[in-house]
């Protein structure tokens, strides 16, 4: 069986100590919460971190889905697990319970974190598609404070995030908008696999015309997980079938998805599409209660 | 470093690499060996224990993180010597055939039925749908779950 | 103990099956013999107290790691192994030089071709082994491998097996003397001439292309081995997972040139084989030769990337059917030319006089007097192997040749490929049945079975309703496949594996109580021998099945034979079973004749018993006999004591089970995601010793067909990558992508053997796949595609562009 490299192991009591930690022993620190991609990785031998600062202690500061105003907000040790069983977020953002039912396994969702899956920053990873298309916002700690940023400006790369090496995200923050739904929709090639394609929608809505969207994509190869494209084309407008495809068009026609053994490009752009047409068309049936 | 983990009802205290593996830890420190391992990328779910209540892939679990933690293994599935419905519906329905995957199928079948004693075929199937078997088909687990469910009271014979 | 009935099953019993009386119960509530009894085995098993490889312990033991190559084909400059050495923790450094100087450097396969167990010269396959490290424990040996230099030069490859006989193509097995290409063999079966005449006249030919990609057997528990070499003894123990422990010990004595009896084969509890634990590999050289080095006991366990990428793989024809029929569907001839993918060294494990395997069984369940095969095999930059994955030596291939194609010419005549299948099917009449390719099919009733398989599916409903939603535009599909199987390898005067004839060899020792151990030749890696077995001699002499220990996985314990793979194990070994009981049997007529003061000939056997005909009350039963067998009784000359027998069972031929499956499918349009909804599966594999296992036997290999036909592959990129390295990329079915089974059942018994049993192993493998591709084909209206039918390769067919799924997806 694959094995790690030898690492020290410190172990974080608070935030300010993990943070604290992360400045004393510089870029070759890493943090693991739920360790279901980072150790995946160390057994390759694909990461070989000279510290690993352990957070699981400050899962009792850290997981929780709780309403405070008008916002959700989700502690970053909250494991996938419980944000599926969230009836908090089922209630206001079935696009997450959608994606959570299709990320990796019940076993892995019982550990894997959901502040470790975007910082991982994977490309396939499905939540952070999902928080761009809720125009979510993500709180970062460090020693000299917090900021708050867009959820769509988290990403800088594949596997490269806004976040610095002494610093730690936190929080997700999701704003709860009247008249609102989304949905998520993958394709995979097995349960549990990562995302071949898939694409999330958010819209809420002001009568009969959709008064502001969110659109993700996963897996696509679009810059912040995210079509500004497509979310243009919906706003403003009935989500009549022909808006509704016209919006599959635009987000497809700005991926760049890579062929791998997942599907080709050109099989991927048509998901980008096609998942694009359905999550709209199941948001919306959302957000008129027509679900 | 020094680690004290509850394994299954029993405090162990070891001194461990923290690189160590806690599916390594169980079989090769503890020696409790019937936790098997299948595969590096935490998909096969051979390796599946509970860590305090919670079954995980101990694949991808530090030893040094069930540090003043409980661990529950196959080996602590019986209780007073007598095997748990999911153990014995195992044996009834032929849930099992080469039995390298089957520890960690019935730790998850069990905490399924903890927290949801009458699951449809659906909820049976997705809550073990990370874990592969390659010889049953399975077929006769979702069968050895549902006959667990259906005989909640302990049965077992005796270990 | 409960009983719970299987609700799905249907059975229909031929009126020439063996009896099967289960009426009987012995005084542990277990059929006296055939029937359905809970495992013997799980009893550990669910405790988590079964004892698998790496569950094995020796003291002072310490462990080994492989280097591997990281490309496919690259001359090696230099190893650098002093870092690696310095190591505080490292034992030994193996690499090809030092075995070179034992001799060990290279060893034969079972194809008679030769392997390196640590490259030398140059590396042939990402993955192959380099270097070979001890240290003592397994995270200092993955250090150690970081610390090994190896300079390479990197070399062209040969990836498409379709250009490995191109003229300038790389020459991989230079090491060959005088090999100037990558060819390995031809190799032809039927007659061209009559072949080539029934298409000459043939009112529709149809032809197609199809490749049966390489796949993995993927057992969930990898290879490993501790080796122990004694040095005072000069006893060498070895704990192995191998499927064939006597056949390993064999070529281990004729390898290593150690003498036969001081090496003793040890298998512990094994988590899956399916062929892949059938081949020797180098990490097992290479284990012996660091517990030499050492002096110490040395565990070596394969990582999963290590099984996946350098142990036997599976399948990987690419074939060329065509098929001649009538304009109203009388099949009249098929031909075939394929090309066989073996990888870098040729190194299948199959019967010495089958290069091929049994693919010339590709003529199928159909009537018709003509047909030819020719197969060439080649070399190529890919890991070695091909008889794996229940495939039944290449039958898997032949089925889905046979089946695909027949579907193609369903298509092609507008027919209903059900009617068409049953139009064409072999008559019970015809039984026993000499093919084209000249194997004799032992017995069938093939339409019944068909017709079984249509009845639980509710065909005609289930084509109505298809027709329905393709008005809706919904896609929905329904697939059959009916398959003949050939298991239980094989008849000694044609089958031998490195020259070791296939027959079997078992013993029964009964003790003075009554009690029994039956030894063994094959390999239980699941199967549930331990019960099986048991109830074999149960069946046949009377001892209740928990009254039987079936001993199998030592050499120095068991008697000599070739092992569990091939569907071999009630073929050929139970039927060594029963012979070996029957023999107790016919020796314990003697004694209770003496015992009882008649003659033999005057005793009829009942159960458990030889009892006076005419008057039960006198008579004595097995225990009692046993006793006797014990005693100061006076046995007539030339009978001596005791109640104990063994047997070689050469098989006569090979058994045929067979069977007609039907798969539906719902495809997504939009998406190309097939759904697997429903599965029936009837299987005639004789009579069921134990129905529970058979059924679980079935069940297991259908999930294997789902996850051929639909997602397993490994392919390579044109850099030789292996691009199904891990269980991330090898994709294995879950729970969610399989529905629950129907099964039915028919029962036609093999007249040649001894309870009428055929082998049941690997039925399901061998016939789901075709039965799975041709629903989907059926669902989205196109001739062929190539396995995996991933949702990509599903819609590019749809788009009439399918993918090639042996190599990167362009």
């Amino acid at each position: 069986m694959q094995t790690p490299r030898s690492f020290e192991y410190e172990r974080a009591t608070s935030v300010d100590h993990a943070i604290a930690l992360l400045e004393r022993l510089g870029p070759e620190a890493r943090l693991v919460a739920g360790g279901h991609s980072l150790l995946p990785m160390m057994k390759l031998r694909l990461a070989a971190p000279e510290h690993l600062i352990d957070i699981n202690p400050l899962v009792a500061d850290l997981s929780y889905v709780r309403v405070e105003g008008n916002e959700v907000r989700i502690g970053a040790m909250t494991r996938h697990a419980e944000l599926l069983a969230s009836p908090i977020i089922a209630e206001h953002f079935a696009i997450l319970t959608d994606a959570e039912k299709v990320i990796a396994d019940p076993i892995v969702r019982n550990r894997g974190t959901i502040g470790g899956s975007i910082c991982q920053a994977d490309p396939s990873e499905d939540l952070s598609a999902a928080f761009a298309a809720l125009k979510a916002s993500v709180l970062i700690r460090s020693g000299t404070g917090e900021r708050l940023i867009s959820a769509r400006d988290l990403h800088v790369g594949p596997y490269e995030t806004a976040v610095g090496p002494a610093e730690m995200l936190t929080e997700v923050r999701i704003a709860i908008r009247a008249g609102s739904g989304s949905a998520y929709e993958k394709v995979e090639r097995r349960v549990g696999d990562w995302a071949v394609a898939a694409s999330g929608a958010w819209v809420q809505m002001s009568g009969d015309t959709v008064a502001d969207a969110g659109i993700g994509l996963t897996a696509l190869g679009v810059a912040h997980f995210c079509s500004p494209e497509a979310e243009a084309v919906l706003i403003g407008h009935a989500p009549t079938a022909e808006v509704i495809a016209a919006a599959g068009a635009a987000a497809a026609s700005i991926t760049n998805p890579p062929t791998d053994q997942r599907g080709p490009s050109d099989y991927k752009r048509h998901l980008a599409d096609i998942l694009t047409q359905r999550a709209i068309t199941r948001a919306v049936a959302r957000a008129l209660g027509r679900n | 470093m020094q680690i004290n983990v509850n394994l299954n009802g029993t405090e162990q205290s070891h001194d461990v690499e923290p690189r160590l593996l806690l599916v390594h830890y169980i079989r090769d420190v503890a020696g409790e060996t019937g936790t098997h391992w299948g595969c590096d990328t935490s998909n096969c779910g051979a390796c599946v224990v509970w860590l305090d209540d919670v079954p995980v892939k101990s694949c991808t679990v530090l030893a040094v993180m069930a540090d003043k933690h409980r661990v529950t293994t196959i080996e602590g599935l019986a209780v007073g010597g007598v095997l748990d419905p999911v153990q014995q519906g195992f044996m009834e329905c032929h849930g099992l055939q080469c039995g390298f995957c089957t520890p960690g199928m019935m730790m998850t079948a069990r905490w399924l039925l903890d927290h949801n004693p009458n699951p449809s075929e659906l909820e049976i199937r997705e809550a073990l749908s990370g874990q592969l078997c390659r010889c049953t088909g399975y077929h006769n687990i979702v069968k050895s779950v549902q006959w667990a469910a259906a005989h909640p009271a302990t049965v077992g014979a005796s270990t | 103990m409960t009983i719970i009935e299987e609700t799905t099953s249907t059975t229909a019993t031929s009126t020439t099956a063996t009896a099967t009386d289960t009426a009987a119960l012995s005084p542990g509530g277990n059929p006296m013999g055939f029937g359905r009894m809970l495992r013997k085995e799980d009893v550990r098993f669910v405790r988590g107290k079964g004892n698998y490889i790496d569950d094995v312990k020796r003291p002072g033991m310490l462990h080994g790691a492989i280097l591997r190559s990281p490309y496919a084909h690259a001359r090696i400059v230099s190893i650098d192994t002093s870092a690696a050495e310095a190591h505080p923790k490292v034992r030994a450094v193996i690499t090809g030089a030092t075995l070179e100087g034992l001799k060990l450097a290279w060893m034969p396969t079972m194809s008679y071709d030769t392997q390196a167990v640590l490259a030398t010269d140059k590396v042939r396959f990402q993955g192959q082994e380099v270097a070979f490290v001890v240290a003592d424990d397994r995270y200092s040996a993955k250090d150690a491998l970081e610390l090994i230099v190896v300079d390479y030069e990197p070399l062209e490859v040969v990836m498409d097996a379709r250009k490995a006989l191109d003229p300038g193509a790389p020459v991989i097995r230079d090491d060959k003397e005088g090999k100037t290409d990558n060819h390995i063999f031809d190799w032809e079966s039927g007659s061209k001439e009559a072949t080539d005449a029934a298409f000459a006249s043939a009112e529709v030919v149809v032809a197609q292309a199809m490749l049966y990609p390489r796949s993995h057997p993927a057992p969930m528990e990898t290879c490993g081995m501790v080796a122990e070499m004694n040095p005072v003894s000069g006893k060498l123990t070895l704990w192995s997972n191998t499927q064939a422990p006597h056949a390993h010990r064999t070529v281990y004595a004729l390898v290593a040139g150690l003498p036969e009896h001081k090496i003793q084969v040890i298998c512990p509890d094994i988590g899956g084989g399916f062929g892949n634990k059938v081949p020797i590999y180098p990490g097992y050289v290479c284990s012996i030769v660091g517990s030499i080095v050492t002096g110490k006991p040395v565990k070596w366990i394969e990582d999963r990337s290590e099984n996946l990428m350098s142990t036997g793989f599976a399948r990987d024809y690419h074939m060329k059917g065509e098929i001649a029929a009538t304009r109203d569907g009388k099949i009249v001839g098929l031909r075939v030319d394929v090309l066989a993918d073996h990888g870098a060294f040729n190194a299948t494990a199959q019967p010495t006089n089958y290069p091929a395997g049994f693919f010339h069984i590709f003529t199928g369940s159909y009537d018709y007097g003509a047909a030819h095969c020719k197969v060439t095999g080649v070399y190529s930059n890919k890991a070695p192997g091909g008889v794996a994955y229940a495939c039944s030596f290449r039958i898997t291939e032949a089925v889905y040749l046979v089946e695909r194609i027949v579907d193609c010419l369903a298509a092609e005549l507008k027919m209903d490929p059900a009617e068409l299948r049953m139009k064409n099917l072999l008559r019970p009449e015809q039984f026993p049945y000499t093919t084209p390719t000249g194997w004799e099919y032992d017995s069938g009733d093939y339409p019944r079975a068909l017709q079984m398989a249509l009845d639980i599916a509710g065909y005609a409903e289930l084509r109505k309703e298809q027709a329905e939603k393709r008005a809706r535009g919904e896609l929905m599909g329904i697939g059959l496949s009916f398959f003949t199987e050939g298991v239980g390898a094989g008849p000694r005067k044609h089958m031998d594996i490195l020259g070791l004839g296939m027959a079997d060899g078992c013993e029964l020792r009964v003790h003075p109580t009554g009690k029994a151990q039956l030894r063994l030749s094959v390999q239980s890696q699941g199967q549930g021998h331990e019960t099986t077995f048991a109830q074999i001699v149960a069946q046949e002499v009377g001892i209740p099945p928990e009254d039987v220990e079936v001993i199998n996985g030592d050499t120095d314990n068991t008697p000599f034979g070739l092992g569990t793979y091939g569907s071999r194990s009630t073929p050929v070994s139970g039927a060594a079973a029963a012979v070996v009981a029957r023999r107790v049997r016919d020796k314990a007529r003697i004694i209770a004749a003496v015992a009882l003061e008649c003659s033999p000939d005057d005793l009829e056997w009942n159960r458990d018993r030889w009892s006076v005909k005419g008057d039960p009350s006198q008579g004595k039963t097995i225990q009692e006999i046993a006793m006797l067998s014990h005693s100061s009784l006076e046995l007539p000359d030339g009978v001596e004591g005791h109640l104990d027998a063994q047997a070689v069972y050469n098989p006569p031929n090979l058994t045929y089970p067979f069977g007609a499956y039907i798969c539906v499918v719902d495809v997504d349009a939009g998406t190309g995601q097939v759904k697997v909804r429903r599965f029936i599966a009837v299987d005639d594999c004789g009579p069921r010793i134990n129905p529970m296992i058979v059924e679980g036997q079935v069940h297991g290999g259908l999930v294997d067909g789902i996850g051929m036909a639909l997602m397993e592959v490994i392919a390579f990129d044109d850099a030789g990558n292996c691009l199904g390295g891990s269980f991330m990329d090898y994709l294995l079915p879950t729970t969610m992508e399989v529905p629950s089974f129907e099964l039915g059942e028919t029962v036609t018994p093999s007249p040649h053997h001894p309870l009428g049993c055929k082998g049941v192993g690997e039925s399901a493998t061998v016939g789901s796949p075709p039965a799975v591709v041709n629903a989907v084909m059926d669902a989205i209206g196109v001739r062929h595609a190539d396995m995996p039918l991933t949702p990509a390769q599903v819609w590019r067919a749809m788009q009439g562009r399918p993918l090639r799924t042996d190599l990167a997806i362009e």
